[in-house]
């Protein structure tokens, strides 16, 4: 690839993200470092679904662990030594839950929020890809764990604060979270995960790898037929998706302060898929800016006009799979080559529906 | 744990698993012919919900408790007229782009939400059942309200009634020869175009007769749909894409799990159980209870 | 796309602020932020209706310290992000004197962190579960013993002695259950059963069948929103009526008991500080002014009356502060007192109200009737002495 036109607008955009904290206010800044730590979730979106073909519905459970795992270490920082954190307390909790003690130590909080999404995505994976479920029950079944683990930890109040979520942090790696010049800090930090999750999966995808992704979302049995194994492939990029949820997780849980299972749900995790539709499931910056865009009008017209909200977004949805099943990136990209559908009807489907 | 409370429960789980029945029926049905994965499917026990109480400002005045026998076709025609309209204008464009219908169908289910917000305000609307439904049948210690038995029945009349239609009759015929090979099936002069929008009107309508149902114990409001069709969902993947006898095994089964998760742990934590054996059946059975045969290595 | 934006935004801010600066003198903005859309749409609107009210007449009769109130309403959306993020907004870039906002304890733990970092005021208006003392949030609605206790001592009191706890499953059901049970032992009465359901959830067999099992006298139950239709008609269902098997709730008031359908609901009790048919001369005045705002059919609520209290409550710490100045408010309203529609309240030190407790039965049009009342006005205790011993605000 030569430097194109494309290319020298992604590396404007990068330059004038960099700089935001000069010229943005406040609120437009803190607005903006939040949807970019959503935007590295919807480059995980990107992988598992553009990439791999596998429409997952329960992205929040992985964005929770990353944001629960690095919570539960502000928690536990936030409470003075040799008491318990307020809301366990006030469920009648009585000692430290062993699964809370490690995470007074940063570096195990921090290999955790990795480390727990990855381990967790690699198991549903495992579970579901070795027996080659697959299409909308893989859809069904992520929802179904994500609810129950949103159910869980409503009902767990005493170790996870239920629906309230894990809130009330004072202080992270020693920096104090409410201090006056904490937000340009956060954004830049967001923006370097940003980066380096778009360069590490670009790079990633460009590999090998990338291209058996695409083969197994293309005809799976095919690739199976050519001697690889697709589920080792698809355990592979939903832990990457996963790993990428985590990490958004846990940024997310530093810009807003609090982490609830309200946060994550299906409606959440649902929302997150419909905007990297919109943006372009095929396509890394697509996938991240149309999260980025996506959710920034959303904050514009939800604050305008709140009835006509749902309506837009659900239009949105029935829109975008319809009229431009690739997204925005997929209309400018179709007018120099047109792409391949990624989920195309089976050959035997599409002849019949064009005869009858 | 005494025998009443155990006897309790297990009315309790066929109980539930009629309501899980009646709100999956449907899906099962355009599930299994068109693959289509309806998120909007919840939307048409609401309409149904809403119709019913709709029947009961008009019809309630002059008939009195019979209102009901008037909800029962306005609700089956109205839910069944919205699917045929989802149908021919978003669903048909996207057969054989099963995620894609997900997404577009999520989208419509908001917009439905929305429009029932608007119309009928969030609260949701009142709906009491027929004073002859409010008593109750005593056996022994045990007691069967009259309204959970009318569902029961109702569940019971649907299954048979979609069982006659799919087994013995011509149309159900049609159904079944797409169902096992829709190309075949067009080869030999079956309308695929005309019976997927039946079939889909007619999944619609029986979830808009089942909301009558719920709207009897249940409330009538924009979300209610959204409280059912996750474990609609659950029915239909374990019962088996397409099997509208495996659909009505499993809903009775999930019935039962769930009766007896929440009589011998707790209401909260039932859930959750729930899913997860849903999940680890899959393991076992990803196919589901009963799952549609098929030579062809390609499932769309 | 993005330097566009960087220089629309760059502009609009510039002309904000030389609008904000030029018009400074004459008003003053506050932020009321409300869930609009979404589940908890229905409770919030009419709870944002109420402080629009408030600010209304406040503007007519003059305003505040000759300011006239600008209000900014934002949408929390039923989503405690989302309430966290518009509450920021409402700080750092519209500098709102002070919000009226937030009605469940998530939402309002998320818009904490933000308040407490941008040294802002929140006026809370929703009874809760205590154990929580911001110096940024002045909490007028109950806490645990103006409303969960005094239920208890009043079902004691009429010779309940087998109590089963039913609940939503989040936090104000969890705490609140936690400390009537505390209490339930202390005064010797028996619990006879706790179930939580989850929020929203319709299903209610199963704990029907566990409350026919442990026979209690009185249920005490904490379900929010439509669970309780479901609830109530499940119950009605299985034979259950007021007579045989008394219901008191805490989430339900007139809005939700039109919603239940007065069928359903005849006969069962509710505990608040407030109810639409007290007789009181401000409330009256209250009623009228709502009702010929938004409808004469409209019922109005406890955490309605809160807010619309608050708005009167802010404007008085105001004056008497004579500074907009968040914190020099706060400081100023303790010790304030007002005929409200509640009835005579006073802010106590900790940020909450000195009010009376009341327990009422339902009755035609989704009104209750007072039946009960506390002796004078209760003091508020965040954190109860015998479910978290040793606990006070700073």
């Amino acid at each position: 690839m030569k430097l194109s036109t494309s290319t020298m607008a992604v590396i404007a955009v990068l330059i004038a993200l960099a700089f935001a904290p000069l010229y943005l206010g406040a609120y437009p800044l803190t607005l903006l470092g939040r949807v970019l730590a959503l935007s590295i979730a919807a480059v995980g979106v990107m992988v598992v679904w553009g990439r791999a073909g596998i429409l997952s519905l329960g992205q929040g459970l992985f964005f929770g662990l990353g944001g629960y795992a690095l919570a539960m270490h502000l928690k536990l920082v936030a409470t003075p030594r040799g008491e318990l954190p307020d809301f366990m307390l006030y469920n009648g909790v009585e000692a430290l839950p062993w699964f809370w003690a490690p995470f007074a130590s940063a570096p195990f909080a921090l290999a955790m929020v990795l480390i727990l999404p990855a381990a967790a995505a690699g198991l549903v994976a495992w579970l579901m890809f070795r027996r080659r479920i697959t299409g909308v029950y893989v859809s069904i079944i992520t929802q179904a764990l994500l609810l129950a683990f949103v159910t869980w930890l409503n009902g767990s109040q005493g170790l996870t604060s239920g629906t309230n979520g894990v809130t009330d942090f004072q202080t992270f790696l020693g920096v104090n979270l409410r201090g006056p010049n904490v937000a340009n800090g956060l954004y830049w930090v967001t923006l370097l995960f940003v980066a380096l999750a778009l360069c590490g999966t670009a790079l990633l995808l460009r590999t090998p790898f990338g291209a058996i992704l695409t083969a197994i979302r293309d005809n799976e049995n095919r690739t199976r037929f050519l001697g690889f194994n697709p589920a080792a492939f698809k355990i592979a990029a939903f832990m990457l998706g996963g790993l990428l949820a985590g990490v958004s997780g846990a940024l997310y849980t530093l810009h807003l302060g609090t982490i609830s299972p309200a946060m994550i749900g299906t409606a959440f995790s649902i929302e997150l898929v419909v905007w990297v539709a919109l943006g372009g499931r095929a396509s890394l910056i697509g996938a991240a800016a149309g999260l980025v865009l996506g959710q920034l009008v959303k904050d514009r017209i939800s604050s305008a006009a709140p009835d006509a909200w749902l309506y837009v977004m659900g239009s949105l949805f029935v829109l975008v799979v319809l009229v431009m099943p690739q997204g925005v990136a997929g209309l400018l990209q179709g007018r120099r080559r047109p792409a391949p559908l990624p989920t195309p009807p089976s050959p035997l489907t599409r002849e019949v529906s064009d005869a009858v | 744990m005494d025998f009443t409370f155990i006897s309790g429960q297990l009315f309790t789980g066929l109980s539930v698993g009629s309501i899980l029945l009646l709100a999956a029926l449907g899906l099962a049905l355009s599930f299994g012919l068109m693959r289509v994965i309806n998120m909007a499917h919840g939307e048409f026990l609401m309409v149904g919900g809403y119709l019913t109480y709709l029947a009961a400002q008009w019809a309630g005045p002059t008939l009195g408790d019979a209102y009901l026998w008037v909800a029962f076709p306005l609700a089956f025609l109205g839910a069944a007229l919205l699917g045929a309209v989802m149908e021919f204008t978003v669903i048909r464009r996207l057969y054989g782009r099963p995620l894609d219908t997900l997404l577009a169908t999520f989208g419509i289910s908001l917009i439905l939400q929305q429009a029932a917000r608007q119309l009928f305000g969030s609260t949701g609307v009142p709906v009491t059942a027929p004073a002859w439904l409010g008593g109750a049948l005593q056996l022994g210690d045990v007691t069967l309200p009259f309204v959970r038995l009318f569902v029961i029945a109702l569940a019971l009349i649907v299954l048979g009634g979609m069982w006659w239609l799919l087994n013995r009759s011509r149309f159900g015929m049609h159904v079944r020869a797409v169902n096992q090979n829709r190309e075949m099936a067009a080869a030999l002069g079956v309308n695929t175009r005309s019976l997927d929008l039946l079939v889909f009107a007619l999944g619609a309508g029986v979830a808009g007769a089942a909301g009558v149902g719920l709207a009897l114990i249940a409330p009538v409001n924009p979300t209610v749909g959204a409280a059912y069709i996750v474990n609609a969902f659950l029915v239909v993947v374990v019962g088996g894409v397409g099997s509208v006898l495996g659909g009505a095994v499993a809903a009775v089964l999930l019935g039962f799990v769930t009766a007896l998760a929440e009589g011998f742990t707790s209401v909260s934590l039932a859930q959750a159980i729930l899913l997860v054996l849903v999940v680890a059946f899959l393991q076992w059975k990803p196919r589901g209870l009963i799952p549609t045969k098929s030579r062809a290595l390609e499932e769309a | 796309m993005s330097k566009l934006r960087s220089v629309c935004t760059a502009t609009l801010s510039l002309v904000l602020l030389a609008a904000s600066s030029a018009s400074a003198q004459g008003t003053v903005k506050v932020g009321v932020l409300h869930s609009l859309t979404g589940t908890m749409a229905i409770s919030e609107i009419t709870v944002a209706n109420a402080a629009q009210l408030a600010i209304d007449e406040i503007n007519a009769a003059g305003g505040v310290m000759g300011r006239k109130i600008v209000v900014v309403k934002e949408d929390g959306a039923s989503d405690w992000p989302t309430f966290a993020t518009k509450a920021e907004k409402l700080l750092t870039q519209d500098r709102v004197a002070t919000v009226f906002g937030g009605w469940t304890s998530a939402s309002r733990k998320s818009m904490l962190p933000v308040f407490e970092k941008n040294g802002g005021l929140l006026f809370y208006p929703v009874q809760f579960e205590g154990n929580e003392c911001s110096p940024n949030i002045i909490y007028t609605g109950a806490q645990p013993n103006q409303q969960a206790l005094p239920a208890l001592e009043w079902a004691l009191s009429k010779g309940y002695k087998k109590i089963f706890l039913l609940g939503s499953d989040y936090v104000y059901p969890r705490t609140a259950n936690l400390i009537l049970k505390k209490h339930i032992a202390a005064k010797k009465a028996t619990l006879s059963g706790e179930e939580y359901v989850a929020l929203g959830g319709t299903e209610f067999s199963s704990v029907i069948n566990k409350i026919k099992a442990a026979k209690p006298d009185v249920i005490i139950n904490t379900l929010n929103g439509d669970s309780n239709v479901s609830f109530f008609k499940q119950y009605q269902a299985a034979g259950y009526k007021a007579s045989t098997l008394p219901v008191i709730s805490f989430s339900i008031a007139e809005q939700e008991a039109q919603a239940i359908g007065t069928g359903l609901l005849n006969g069962q009790y509710a505990t608040w500080n407030y109810f639409q048919s007290l007789p009181n001369p401000a409330n009256k005045k209250f009623v009228a002014a709502y009702q010929k705002k938004y409808g004469a059919g409209a019922a109005i609520t406890d955490p309605m009356a809160h807010a619309y209290m608050d708005v009167y409550l802010w404007k008085a710490a105001v004056e008497k502060a004579k500074s907009f100045e968040p914190m020099a408010v706060r400081k100023a309203i303790v010790g304030i007192s007002m005929d409200s529609p509640l009835g005579r309240i006073t802010v106590a030190p900790n940020g909450s109200l000195t009010q009376a407790v009341y327990t009422g039965v339902s009755g035609a049009g989704g009104q209750f009737r007072v039946v009960a009342q506390s002796k004078g006005v209760v003091k508020p205790e965040p954190y109860d002495k015998l479910a978290f011993p040793g606990k006070t605000c700073p």
